[in-house]
């Protein structure tokens, strides 16, 4: 396991390190739109894609979620899970999918607990993947705002609360 | 009382506030009808609907949505499985209209077992939803009208949503979590893995009713008979996510062998007797793979016939209602 992986064992500082990469990227907003979103796109990705990739084994969705998941990447889940894990988990805690693999959502859910900043954000319904922000810089689609885009009939129905009778 | 989601068969049984029962098809490797009608006689007097799986185990059989068809057609009342493992957004959105159209008034919204489970593991996982994202698909489709894209539907499918629940594997402390975001993504009743393990049910639905998940959905235990020792030994280390605690294993082994199946099947009676008396719980489906001639005798042994609503079946009924007769005076 190499130096970066091992950091994903201390979500609480992982979570400080997004809290600043969030207000470092968002502050060099205008500086990125003088240059241009595709070309920052194209600069960035590589960067971005070898720090995430060596932390997080991050598949570059291109929608990170990563905060609201535990600083644990879902799309490293064999199913892609975003909303939590399935129901095959075997008893020694290990992925249906991948035995010699720690199911990365009873991580997850581990670490979330350990997060005082983001942690409960792990109980956020998450909207459907975007596949083609696949290969995207997320720090990009950030910016721009696509990365929260969901379709048009999903808009509106998280606010609906859990209420009354069944 | 709520109104009628969907107005189904099961959604009447469990809104008047009686156990319900459902049974799972295991679906022919065929494609002559009848095999399915054959499947569903046994089932249909004893329970208030059919689960149609979808590939369960990643094995490929008769499709669901066709075997949703078949039942509706014939008057029985199918639960339509969708698995998240097969088909991507596009397609599972037009089979829930597709199955609403055949007159199939609910869906059991599930992520699936991997592609690894089954016989064609060389196949391509979609797993494009997750079970959460499908089920909230299913419930826009259904409360606005619209695909998820906001395309608007000019009838939208009445659909009772059901979701699964595991409490027997980890993460323990999250699963209650995640049926709360099941609940909240629309799920209005839930169908649990298979049940074995009762103690440790009785700690998860505490918790679900500290969360008062039992209230928002209603909630159905997964049982099943086990045949053997050997049996139970396959499942708990080949079937995914399915937890059988030593102490049912010792006792089937302890079992001489020509009464295994009959202890098999005690077991499950008594876990259903157990489950019952637990406060939030609505009712069992009853999962038979293999010895689905079990599971109209497992159904009765725990006393829960005659099934409420069985209209169009009443010669169905009365043939059981004579069984159950015969029974008792025998006794």
């Amino acid at each position: 396991m190499g130096l970066l992986r091992r950091l994903q064992n201390h979500p609480a500082f992982l979570e400080k390190v997004y809290g600043l990469t969030h207000t470092a990227v968002s502050s060099l907003q205008p500086l990125i739109e003088r240059i241009g979103y595709e070309r920052a796109n194209r600069w960035l990705k590589g960067g971005e894609e070898w720090a995430k990739r060596a932390t997080f084994d991050c598949h570059m969705c291109g929608q990170c979620i990563l905060h609201s998941t535990g600083m644990t990447c879902p799309m490293s889940c064999p199913k892609n899970l975003r909303n939590g894990p399935c129901g095959g988990v075997r008893a020694n805690g290990h992925c249906e999918v991948k035995p010699e693999m720690k199911c990365i959502w009873v991580q997850a859910f581990e670490r979330s607990r350990q997060m005082p900043q983001y942690g409960d954000e792990i109980l956020q319904i998450q909207p459907p993947v975007n596949r083609q922000l696949e290969g995207e810089s997320a720090w990009i689609t950030m910016l721009t705002g696509v990365d929260k885009v969901t379709p048009k009939g999903w808009v509106g129905m998280s606010s609906i609360p859990v209420i009354g009778d069944r | 009382m709520t109104e009628y989601k969907s107005g189904s068969r099961l959604e009447r049984v469990l809104r008047s506030g009686r156990f319900a029962v459902t049974a799972e098809l295991n679906p022919p490797d065929s494609a002559d009808p009848q095999e399915v009608y054959e499947a569903a006689l046994v089932l249909s007097e004893v329970c208030d609907g059919i689960n149609a799986t979808d590939a369960s185990g990643a094995h490929c059989h008769m499709s669901s949505v066709a075997i949703c068809a078949l039942l509706t057609r014939a008057g029985y009342e199918p639960v339509f499985q969708v698995s998240c493992r097969d088909r991507n957004r596009i397609a599972i959105q037009g089979d829930l209209l597709g199955a609403a159209a055949m007159g199939v008034r609910n869906v059991l919204c599930l992520t699936g077992d991997d592609v690894t489970a089954g016989d064609q593991p060389q196949a391509k996982r979609v797993f494009d939803f997750d079970s959460i994202q499908l089920l909230r698909t299913a419930k826009i489709m259904r409360d606005k009208g619209q695909f998820l894209s906001g395309r608007k539907l000019t009838t939208s499918p009445q659909l009772f949503l059901g979701a699964a629940s595991n409490p027997f594997v980890q993460p323990f402390d999250w699963r209650p979590l995640r049926l709360a975001k099941k609940v909240e993504a629309g799920a209005d009743f839930i169908q649990s893995q298979y049940c074995f393990d009762v103690p440790r049910f009785k700690e998860f639905m505490k918790r679900v009713r500290d969360l008062g998940l039992h209230e928002k959905a209603f909630y159905l235990v997964g049982v099943g008979p086990l045949r053997s020792e050997k049996a139970a030994e396959f499942m708990r280390s080949k079937v995914p996510g399915v937890h059988i605690p030593d102490k049912i294993v010792e006792r089937l082994r302890q079992t001489p062998k020509e009464k295994k199946r009959e202890e098999g099947k005690k077991i499950c009676v008594e876990i259903i007797q157990q489950v019952r008396e637990i406060e939030g719980v609505s009712g069992v489906h009853v999962m038979a793979y293999r010895q689905e001639e079990l599971v109209a005798e497992i159904i009765q042994e725990s006393g829960l016939l005659p099934r409420p609503m069985q209209t169009g079946f009443d010669k169905g009924q009365e043939k059981v209602r004579l069984r159950r007769r015969k029974n008792e005076s025998g006794d």
